[in-house]
């Protein structure tokens, strides 16, 4: 994952390896940790995180239903994790012109999931641990195993925004 | 049956209790797990006019998921959602047992727990504890004749539901507002609402009217026509001017923004002319059950 310079706003990109959840109130959460300076559940440098609170796993499945939830409801907290690291989300819809701009001065990409597709994301889930805020139950924090997990980059390196673009393009 | 004129009691038709806390689990999990035939029908009418490569793409992903989740009966969205119900109470109907609105809850705690769906309710906008069982049920009764009674159930993700919007517009600004409104409103959403949408409008009533029939109007078949012929052009017209927003299937651009346009009239005031507009999402869930 660690390769993002190349993906180009629209390239259909496979995700493999570890992916963090965090959604509404883990990111309530990780703010008020990093305000008091308490260790956060997972060190964001480098790592990719996915807006998701998946549906409970039936016997024999990792994880439950787990599309993406929308990104812009985290907005006020990304630029946070943009600072310490963070290289990548995953989410649906719009980011904030202030995510943007954390973005291209930070460098991490924005994929986008397709959220009806939760039944086939949580089939690329081969591994799941709670590690934070278990409390939370489906908003806790969780590190996920993924394998060919398919993505969309939405917002690149360079300021390609597929939402723009592809509204631009399309519209009649 | 002879009519019953004087509304004696022993003429009411008897429904246990229980018996719409069974019906209710099972509307909720197959609400959840089966996408609707209408809805499926849609979604490859839209695959075959997708202009987009990426569109199409995302249509196929979204009939694949739907065949998945209906197999396995898990949700096709982990947002399963607000529990709403239409119900429709026959004036000769008696619940006994229980009363219903509890006896609805007890069917959504049991669908929820049972069907593997997600808890997605707190306590209040500024409580925000998980209730833990899905309840409450958000419930809407309209009394009609006969011995019937008939739950319709919509469940309704948040993603969409805060996409959605009501103008208390003018008389004088007219139906060209309104459908400015709707459009606007559907291209403001972009793709948070997740697209290709279904697309419920109320209009006229007093304020709350307009919300209520815009959210009932996603409970209608897909696509099929509002009765009257204007409403039905206007459906048509509105969702031409929505697909020609280029928003497309999930927001990346396309020609199919929504699947359906279904507009809902009520009387009004002479001072008035409200619209709103309740968008669903592709994962559209809805489904009925009579007593």
């Amino acid at each position: 994952m660690e390769d993002i310079e190349p993906l180009r706003t629209g390239d259909v990109v496979r995700l493999g390896g570890v992916l963090y959840t965090a959604r509404d109130a883990a990111h309530a959460r990780m703010k008020e940790a990093i305000e008091t300076g308490d260790p956060l559940p997972f060190e964001p440098d480098g790592q990719v995180v996915y807006f998701t609170g998946p549906a409970p796993a039936r016997p024999g499945q990792a994880l439950g239903p787990a599309g993406p939830t929308t990104a812009s409801r985290m907005d006020p907290h990304s630029p946070m994790l943009v600072e310490r690291g963070l290289r990548g989300m995953v989410g649906k819809g719009s980011r904030s012109e202030r995510v943007l701009e954390a973005m291209r001065q930070h460098g991490y990409v924005y994929f986008g999931a397709v959220e009806g597709t939760a039944a086939l994301l949580a089939d690329c889930v081969k591994e799941v641990e709670v590690i934070g805020y278990e409390d939370l139950g489906a908003e806790a924090v969780r590190r996920l195993i993924v394998e060919d997990f398919p993505v969309v980059v939405v917002n690149d390196l360079h300021g390609g925004d597929l939402y723009r673009e592809g509204r631009e393009r399309w519209r009649r | 049956m002879i009519p019953c004129a004087g509304g004696g009691g022993e003429e009411l038709r008897d429904i246990r209790s229980s018996s719409i806390v069974e019906a209710v689990r099972n509307l909720c999990i197959e609400a959840n797990t089966r996408l609707p035939q209408d809805h499926l029908s849609a979604l490859r009418r839209a695959l075959d006019d997708e202009e987009s490569e990426l569109g199409r793409e995302v249509i196929e992903r979204l009939l694949e998921n739907a065949e998945v989740a209906r197999e396995r009966c898990i949700a096709f969205c982990q947002d399963t959602g607000y529990a709403v119900f239409f119900v429709e109470l026959g004036s000769e109907v008696n619940v006994s047992g229980g009363e219903i609105g509890a006896a609805i809850d007890e069917g959504v705690r049991r669908g929820y727990e049972e069907g593997f769906l997600r808890k997605s309710i707190v306590r209040s906008p500024v409580d925000r504890t998980n209730t833990g069982d899905n309840t409450p049920a958000v419930v809407y009764y309209e009394p009609v004749p006969g011995e019937g009674l008939k739950l319709t159930m919509l469940v309704k993700g948040a993603g969409c539901d805060n996409m959605s919007a009501l103008k208390m517009l003018t008389p004088a600004e007219g139906l060209p507002a309104m459908k400015e409104f709707v459009v606007e409103t559907v291209e403001k959403a972009g793709p948070n609402a997740s697209p290709p949408l279904t697309v419920g409008v109320g209009m006229g009533g007093p304020f709350e009217r307009a919300a209520l029939l815009a959210k009932k109007a996603l409970t209608r078949p897909s696509g099929e026509p509002n009765p009257d012929p204007e409403l039905a052009d206007l459906e048509r017209e509105l969702l031409d001017c929505i697909n020609a927003t280029g928003i497309g299937p999930a927001g990346y651009g396309g020609t199919q923004t929504a699947l359906a346009v279904h507009v809902e009239s009520f009387p009004t005031h002479i001072a008035a002319f409200p619209v709103a507009v309740n968008l669903d999402c592709h994962s559209h869930r809805t489904a009925s059950a009579e007593l």
